[in-house]
């Protein structure tokens, strides 16, 4: 009998019975979050399957948090907001609102994530905890309402692909160039339906935030989880914000080194910043293979990268030079926490006076929902994760994809630049 | 058996092109059905018709985990979706809300009329039959039963 990976080891904990991979399996639900966008959706189906006074089956596994529209962009959205929060207070439910920014970073920042525990959340980047060791991934509202009725979900577990990093990464360089440069090696289903295991010295090197950066995108290339083997580093960040510290060490489980999966290698001591070039995220380039592109604007955020690692380093290869002219730099911190770290910091400042936009906590415009659009034919360099076609506004706008550093840098030249000629 | 009219399409057909971001704080389901594949083609809400048949190759439903998306083409009157791999989130949310779908590599010309048989997993353009990969029993049943919603309660009144 070979060993058991992670993703086996969760789900047979979850469903009460021992399984592995590729079989369906019915599996407790530990944590469930739903949004602004896709939240009333999932109640309004919660409401029909349970019935008008049904209530959830364990409200305290459940957060809301609204992200995608706020402050009320609109009318629908308020109204959205409204249904929510009626839903919420109705349940006992804890709702984070309008306050505190983007889901993903929200639920390990208030200490909703674990390690080993299956979470799913009505938004594709789910996946971002896999960062702390969770078996995380994105659902649709229906299963999400099914959810609310009964606290389980059937599954097909994955099979896993370990993805070995090696190497030292060099300066100015970043966990998004080495996912990026990985989703471009893979493509776009190359991880379809898989468990993603990031390994290797680089990525025990690395902090959370740059962890994160690389599990989010775990479902750009169509994986099913994006996951990094909790450690040291882990184990800090859950002792300074676990909600229920006692249960940090319950559930981790690690991937048995005889156990049956796929292993991919690479080695980034020599990797160049990489871009994602219109419209498929898995259309990579290193940056030195990019002609030279004259930008309109630059987006700084998201659940991707909005983190204060993210802002700092951006803020730091602008050196001090103001924002190019004709282009708009719009900074928009992942939460209300990380806002404040980047304040205190100075690094607000620094950028209000470089001539940036900065906006409250939220998903901005990556998602192309709300502000920050994007008119015909303009450009826009952005360290968010997606650059389809009307993603982030009219569908004859370009979209390119990068590093924090790489924003920096284009934002004060106007061309997509590499951080490493400043 | 289910036969419709065939519109085609390429890889990685994402779910921001199937329905914009824009469009998703609305509730009226309709409305998506008039931005349907906006992002491909401006005008292809005008110009499907109810029964209509989607062919698509790898990767369809990628990205976003939006329900909107299946929710648009089923609200244009899409049939079936053929494709020859799906973005694991989008097959879900499709079989959730009943749309009907299936994975097969079918090749074929825009407006050929495309017959599907979810049953066997089979597909038929012209003649010629493309064996599919067959949908699991117990999602075939919430197909059946026009969706996850519809497929508990049903469970529900069994239990009473």
């Amino acid at each position: 009998m070979t060993g058991k990976t992670l993703s086996e080891k969760i789900f047979s904990r979850a469903a009460k019975k021992e399984s592995r991979a590729g079989e369906f399996v019915t599996a407790r639900i530990d944590r469930a979050m739903i949004h602004d966008i896709t939240g009333p959706l999932a109640v309004k189906g919660f409401y029909e399957i349970a019935g008008r006074n049904a209530k959830v089956w364990d409200p305290s596994k459940v957060v809301v948090i609204f992200d995608h529209q706020v402050p009320a962009d609109s009318l629908k959205a308020a109204e959205n907001h409204l249904m929510l929060r009626k839903f919420s207070q109705e349940q006992g439910i804890i709702n984070y609102d309008v306050f505190c920014g983007v889901c993903h970073q929200v639920m390990p920042e208030k200490g909703h994530v674990l390690p080993g525990e299956i979470i799913v959340g009505t938004d594709s980047h789910t996946c971002t905890y896999g960062a702390f060791g969770a078996f995380a991934t994105g659902i649709g509202s229906t299963d999400m309402a099914s959810i609310f009725a009964t606290g389980r979900l059937w599954f097909m577990i994955p099979k896993t692909l370990q993805l070995e990093i090696e190497g030292r990464l060099p300066s100015l360089v970043t966990s998004k160039d080495i996912i990026l440069r990985i989703i471009g090696d893979i493509g776009a289903d190359g991880a379809n339906y898989l468990a993603c295991e990031f390994r290797g010295k680089v990525v025990s090197r690395m902090d959370i935030a740059s962890r994160m950066t690389m599990s989010n995108m775990a479902i750009e290339m169509g994986a099913k989880a994006g996951i990094v083997d909790p450690d040291d580093i882990t184990i800090k960040y859950l002792k300074q914000h676990a909600l229920d510290k006692d249960a940090i060490a319950k559930n981790i489980e690690v991937t048995d080194e005889a156990a049956e999966v796929t292993r991919r290698f690479w080695t980034v001591s020599d990797l160049e910043p990489q871009v994602s070039m219109p419209h498929n995220v898995d259309n990579v380039r290193p940056i030195s293979e990019i002609p030279e592109t004259r930008i309109n604007q630059v987006f700084l955020g998201s659940c991707t990268n909005g983190r204060f690692e993210d802002l700092e380093l951006a803020c730091n290869t602008m050196k001090g030079e103001s924002v190019a002219k004709g282009v708009r730099l719009i900074v928009v911190p992942a939460s209300r926490e990380e806002y404040l770290k980047a304040l205190r910091a100075g690094l607000i400042e620094k950028f209000m006076e470089a001539g940036a936009i900065v906006e409250s906590a939220c998903c901005g415009p990556c998602m192309g929902g709300s502000f920050g659009l994007l008119g015909p034919g303009e450009v826009c360099l952005s360290t968010s994760n997606r650059n389809f076609v009307g993603r982030q506004g009219s569908p004859e706008a370009l979209v390119y994809l990068a590093s924090p550093a790489t924003a920096g840098a284009s934002a004060i030249t106007g061309f997509i630049t590499d951080p490493r000629e400043i | 058996m289910i036969k419709g009219r065939a519109w085609c399409f390429g890889d990685n057909v994402d779910t921001d092109v199937i329905i914009p971001g824009k469009y998703l704080r609305t509730k009226d389901m309709s409305l998506l059905a008039q931005h349907v594949l906006e992002g491909l083609d401006p005008h292809f809400a005008s110009k499907i018709e109810k029964g209509d048949v989607i062919i698509a190759g790898r990767n369809f439903g990628c990205g976003s985990s939006r329900e909107q998306a299946a929710i648009a083409l089923k609200e244009a009157g899409v049939a079936v979706v053929v494709a020859k791999s799906f973005a694991r989130i989008f097959y879900r949310n499709a079989i959730n809300i009943g749309l009907p779908l299936i994975e097969a590599d079918v090749v074929c010309q825009e407006g050929e009329i495309v017959e599907v048989d979810l049953a066997k997993g089979t597909v038929y353009v012209n003649d010629r039959k493309v064996k599919g990969t067959k949908i699991p029993d117990f999602l075939m049943d919430i197909l059946r039963d026009g969706g996850l919603v519809a497929h508990r309660r049903k469970e529900k009144e069994k239990i009473r």
